[in-house]
């Protein structure tokens, strides 16, 4: 893509709008969501106000508290694997920078336009594991250890139902491309009729809360957090991590939610597209609203069920998966290709 | 010489049949291989200890080996201290054993002095003290029924608990002038009456309570998670538990049928009103957190059924200006919030004790924790922590 709106540009200039964009998108998803919800609708909830110093209504606190973070002195333990301790928050960042390469965000409006864009996110999207051993391992605590592991198992448990769940959706469409999913459903109709195209969501309902639930564990959320359990390992895998650090992790949990919300709208809600507009050039701007609104919806779901349910334990996080979200995603692909052959 | 000089004795070379141990990996591939045990130090500063208790875990992979309850850390040796104190100092120091029930400690310890003098607190005092004991009680068990949700997970419910509590201590306040620590308990009496209006509040947040209690037994006792965390997690059995001398919510959810406001000595008001005392059969961490759930309501109950029975009259009875308890020794115990909680006092005459017992209900409670923690994974570890409920204050005193 060497034009930006229409606009041709050299590919220095489109770079530079591209690293811009992504380096400001990530922390700003991330602080959307985190004052949205961790902030101000867990405080809600809780019959609280949250923080209202900073900024009106507290919408800065968490830029305050970026700002302090940068301010803390960069405490790293004696025993510890002084480099991968260093690296570790980079790799859960870097996964998260590299889910939103595929996510369109308007006709155009796409880092890059992967044909198989499902397949890239999922995977990429599985090498903050990495990052989550990294950090358990060097930091020398016996507390973060346990995390990292949890962390191992659940994240691998949960990369098969993820999967399966969007293989429905991918069998529907016909094609493993993002864009390509959006344009199936802007131009879908159900049973010939097409006000509202087809959004996978009514058809693959079932893929819909599979790739919830098992985002959710991805995301290490409530009721699947056991990796950073507060109550037992106090924080698992990030415990000794301070400052910068500890921002990055932040940014890592919170961009990862963004962009899971994200690649979640696209999938199963429709994506940028309103069915029925076909104006290129207005959908460039509209798009990206579109999308932020879908994923806010599918977020506000995730953060829902964070701040409500307990925490499952671990061999009941496995079992979970294995005995009832597997088979359930096996059925709904059997169920798709009988309806995508009879129809 | 010098040490570096010494050799180093070469180990024996070990003798391996290589061909017998081919032949065992064919044989026993499911063998797992032999992993050190793991150390983990829980506490004293874990959130998940309510304050300083530490546990020495010894883990195999997450299954708990061997648990050591390490306690003392905040020892602050009250039964001494008693001894230096004249009578009506120590309910200041006797507040502070179990800091979330404070009024509930001063009651047994008032009481045994009482006795010892053969003063009796006029009834409306006595059923101050039973509404406050009460109140206390609610103010600690609502606590319990967030921080167990909090403890397995689930933020919300522990500010929804602490919203409760904040409407019975407000009651406490209001009565007592003290929030935590009410200090409130006088030989012979109480050192106010209830204040203007304060009747009617109580029957608001009684209201309220039972309310919340719905709502906790609809988020927390019904869900599906939490069931599946806490039923049949840290079973305890009646009899082992009351060998080990565990007591109140703890022994009833393992279906010992057991309450000292019903069957211990008469005291407070409690022969006067009807209450239901509830046990669960199965002893696991999800029937202790139900015991509590109805007892709270029930304590509200309890509290709505003494205000309309409160008597009017005096608040104290006539007491000496200075306070001397005759030579005698008495064992006083009551059913606190956490437990059986007693005191031996042993007076000689003079305005302070001799010697004081002090029998605290946590301090038994954590006696059965090695027992317990045997072979259950780290996340249940917390789990029957928080269902077993103790205050670090009422095990170290």
């Amino acid at each position: 893509m060497s034009h930006v709106l229409a606009v041709d540009a050299g590919w220095g200039v489109t770079l530079g709008i591209k690293t811009v964009v992504v380096l400001g998108l990530i922390p700003a998803g991330a602080l959307i969501l985190g004052y949205t919800f961790l902030l101000k609708m867990m405080s809600h909830m809780q019959s609280r106000l949250g923080p209202m110093e900073a900024g009106p209504h507290g919408v800065l606190q968490l830029v305050a508290d970026g700002v302090k973070f940068l301010q803390k002195e960069d405490i790293m333990p004696a025993e510890s694997d002084r480099h991968v301790f260093a690296i570790a928050p980079a790799v859960i960042v870097m996964s998260t920078f590299l889910i939103f390469i595929v996510i369109p965000a308007g006709p155009k409006l796409v880092v890059k336009n992967l044909d198989v864009g499902v397949f890239y996110a999922l995977a990429v999207s599985s090498l903050s594991v990495i990052g989550v051993l990294m950090a358990g391992w060097s930091s020398a605590n016996k507390f973060a250890l346990l995390g990292a592991l949890r962390a191992a198992a659940q994240l691998i448990a949960y990369e098969l139902p993820l999967l399966l769940a969007v293989v429905g959706v991918v069998a529907q469409a016909g094609t493993m491309n993002l864009q390509g999913i959006v344009g199936a459903q802007a131009n879908g109709s159900i049973f010939g009729w097409s006000g509202i195209g087809n959004p996978f969501i009514l058809t693959q309902f079932v893929g819909f809360g599979l790739f919830l639930v098992a985002s959710q564990a991805e995301l290490t959320q409530t009721p699947f957090d056991m990796p950073v359990a507060e109550s037992e390992l106090v924080a698992g895998y990030m415990v000794e991590y301070t400052g910068f650090r500890f921002l990055f992790f932040f940014i890592g949990e919170f961009g990862t939610a963004f962009a899971f919300a994200a690649l979640a709208a696209t999938l199963f809600l429709g994506g940028w597209a309103i069915p029925g507009v076909t104006n290129t050039g207005l959908m460039e701007v509209l798009g990206p609203l579109v999308l932020f609104a879908k994923l806010m919806i599918v977020a506000f779901l995730m953060f829902w069920v964070r701040f409500t349910y307990p925490r499952l334990r671990e061999d009941q996080l496995q079992a979970l998966a294995w005995k009832v979200l597997i088979p359930i995603g096996l059925a709904n692909i059997l169920v798709t290709g009988i309806f995508k052959v009879a129809f | 010489m010098s040490a570096t000089d010494t050799p180093v004795p070469r180990l024996p070379e070990l003798e391996v049949d290589r061909r017998a141990w081919r032949h065992l990996a064919d044989a026993a591939v499911g063998v797992e291989l032999d992993t050190g045990d793991m150390i983990l130090n829980l506490g004293p500063q874990h959130p998940a200890t309510h304050g300083t208790l530490r546990l020495v875990v010894r883990l195999d992979g997450e299954r708990v080996l061997a648990a050591d309850p390490v306690i003392g850390y905040m020892h602050r040796g009250y039964e001494k201290l008693t001894e230096v104190r004249s009578y009506p100092q120590i309910t200041t120091l006797i507040n502070r054993i179990d800091w979330l029930s404070s009024f509930a400690n001063e009651v047994p310890f008032i009481h045994g002095a009482e006795k010892l003098m053969s003063i009796e607190a006029p009834p409306r005092a006595q059923y101050i003290r039973t509404i406050l004991t009460e109140l206390s009680r609610i103010a600690t068990f609502v606590l319990f029924l967030g921080e167990m949700g909090l403890q397995v997970g689930a933020l919300t419910p522990a500010f929804w608990g602490f919203r409760d509590r904040e409407h019975v201590l407000n009651l406490i306040e209001a009565a007592t002038g003290g929030r935590f620590h009410p200090n409130f308990n006088r030989i012979g009496g109480i050192l106010d009456d209830l204040p203007w209006g304060w009747i009617n509040e109580t029957r608001n947040v009684m209201k309220i309570v039972i309310d919340s209690c719905d709502v906790f037994e609809d988020i927390l006792a019904g869900n599906e998670i939490f069931e599946a965390r806490t039923r049949s997690i840290g079973i305890i059995p009646g009899a082992l538990g009351a060998a080990y001398g565990v007591s109140g919510s703890n022994l009833r959810a393992s279906g010992v049928d057991w309450d000292l406001r019903r069957d211990g000595k008469p005291y407070l008001a409690y022969p006067e009103i009807d209450f239901k005392v509830w046990t669960h059969p199965d002893g696991d961490s999800w029937s202790r957190y139900w015991v509590r759930l109805q007892e709270t309501r029930e304590s509200a109950l309890m509290v709505l059924q003494l205000l309309d029975q409160l008597p009017s009259g005096p608040i104290m009875a006539k007491v000496p200006r200075i306070i001397k308890v005759p030579e005698g020794e008495i064992w006083v115990e009551t059913e606190n919030p956490l437990g059986q909680m007693g005191y031996y006092i042993v007076s000689k005459g003079a305005t302070g004790p001799f010697r004081v017992k002090i029998r605290s209900a946590s301090f038994s409670n954590v006696s059965i924790l090695p027992w317990l923690l045997r072979g259950v994974y780290v996340p249940d570890v917390i789990t029957i922590l928080a269902s077993l409920y103790f205050i670090l204050g009422d095990i170290d005193r």
